[in-house]
């Protein structure tokens, strides 16, 4: 055995190269490939491709029901703002307004206390004076009586007789009024 | 010389000639692709590879049709894995060479293209099956021939005859005399020789890695069965580098059945493109 042997021989046993194609494999394998060819075109391929776009539609369903979900959520927040907004102003209106009614009601308070206060000052004044006037009426009588008293014990029991010292006194005063009285001219002049 | 004549035996003399069932080590060679047939029927011999190439429909269509029966929206295991497969022939290689618009008519026939010199690859490097049946020149020239006239007949069907070949023989932009020099060389390249090329590559890589997986088992178990601890080692060396190369070629062949397709996918949109 030589070195030669180690050299791959170019021709098989019977001769035939390998890069002659033997017509049986040719034909066998253009039928297999064939029936694999038309066993995934009908079977495999379409359902793959059913699954991809089952899949494609799902997920863009699910995005598209998530924005609308966005969606309604954003607007939601947003008629709540404006609600919450609404309700600050309506609560500080309220304040204003309950501030003013308050300023209102103590204006008008101190007004009718002030007018009461004026009026009981007033009705007292008034009673004061009635009081004064009936004092000085009864007073005036009593005067008399008593200064009558007083001088008929001086100077007797001859002043006993009624008419008499009241006409005595009702003089008396009238003097002394007009005395005063233009006294009291007398001193302006 | 005194090294060697303590650790050889003293009868090997003629080293290379010791193989394993007593008779001389024959190199492989183009000679180990021709089987002798496993079985007669109707006055054919039937061999391994026809039998691997039958078995390899079986594979696919069931693979095939077991992961896309359920076409589920949420995918199991085995969908998804037919749908990584599916959706890499359909997108990477199909719509992105041919273009959204018509690409899905040729979807079924790249995927099947794909699967077929895949599955009939890697029986290189599955044990006891060990045979690529696209080492076998025979079952590429249907391929080859399918995706000739079917790229010609696209663009036949989108330019017309002539259109087409007008479309693919005059580069766009390119006046005058120099046609006369272009339109011969592109005829060639892209009308006769392209079925050729696709051939040879499939057939030139699987015949060649299969005969060096050949080469270093063969060639490892002789050297083993020697006698000599010498070339023992070198055949453990020669399994180890036929573990090493069967790796090589599990990407090899992944990638002649890539690009098989890729090309065949390149010259359908070639030919439907509107311009150069």
């Amino acid at each position: 055995m030589d070195v030669t042997s180690l050299v791959p021989v170019p021709m098989a046993a019977e001769g035939h190269s390998p890069l002659m194609p033997v017509l049986s494999e040719v034909i066998l394998g253009l039928i297999v490939f064939a029936i694999v060819f038309f066993a995934i075109r009908k079977f495999v391929v379409p359902n793959f491709e059913k699954a991809f776009a089952e899949r494609t539609s799902a997920i863009e369903g699910g995005l598209a029901s998530a924005e609308t979900k966005q969606a309604e959520a954003d607007a939601k927040l947003a008629e709540l703002e404006a609600q919450l907004a609404d309700a600050r102003h309506e609560a500080a209106r309220i304040r204003e307004e309950a501030r003013e009614q308050g300023a209102q009601i103590v204006a008008e308070m101190r007004e009718q206390a002030q007018s009461e206060s004026s009026r009981i000052v007033e009705h007292g004044k008034a009673q004061i004076e009635a009081e004064r006037q009936q004092a000085l009426t009864s007073l005036r009588a009593e005067v008399g009586t008593l200064a009558t008293s007083l001088a008929g014990r001086i100077v007797g029991e001859a002043l006993e007789d009624d008419d008499r010292s009241t006409r005595v006194v009702d003089r008396f005063l009238a003097d002394l009024e007009l005395h005063e009285e233009s006294r009291g001219a007398g001193s302006d002049a | 010389m005194s090294v060697l004549d303590v650790i050889q035996a003293p009868t090997a003399v003629q080293p290379l000639a010791a193989s394993g069932e007593g008779g001389e080590f024959v190199a492989p060679g183009p000679g180990s692709f021709e089987l002798p047939p496993w079985a007669e029927v109707a006055g054919f011999g039937l061999t391994k590879s026809m039998l691997l190439i039958v078995l390899s429909a079986v594979i696919i269509i069931g693979f095939t049709y077991a992961a896309s029966r359920k076409s589920a929206v949420v995918p199991g295991r085995l969908q998804f894995a037919g749908e990584a497969v599916y959706g890499f022939v359909r997108n990477t290689l199909a719509r992105d060479n041919i273009g959204s618009e018509h690409f899905m008519k040729f979807v079924p026939y790249l995927f099947s293209l794909f699967l077929f010199i895949l599955v009939n690859n890697y029986y290189g490097i599955i044990p006891f099956l060990q045979f690529p049946t696209f080492s076998r020149i025979g079952y590429i020239v249907p391929l080859a021939l399918i995706a000739w006239f079917t790229y010609i007949g696209v663009g036949m069907w989108k330019h017309g005859v002539l259109g087409y070949f007008k479309h693919a023989t005059m580069p766009g932009g390119v006046k005058g005399p120099i046609l006369i020099l272009l339109v011969p060389l592109e005829f060639f390249s892209n009308i006769l020789v392209r079925p050729v090329t696709l051939t040879l590559r499939l057939f030139g890589n699987m015949f060649a890695g299969h005969l060096l997986l050949i080469l270093f088992a063969t060639g490892g178990a002789a050297l083993l069965s020697s006698g000599n601890l010498l070339y023992g080692a070198v055949g453990i060396l020669s399994f180890g580098l036929g573990i090493g190369v069967s790796f090589l070629e599990a990407l090899v062949m992944f990638l002649q059945a890539y690009v098989f397709t890729l090309l065949t996918s390149m010259y359908i949109g070639e030919a439907l493109a509107d311009e150069h």
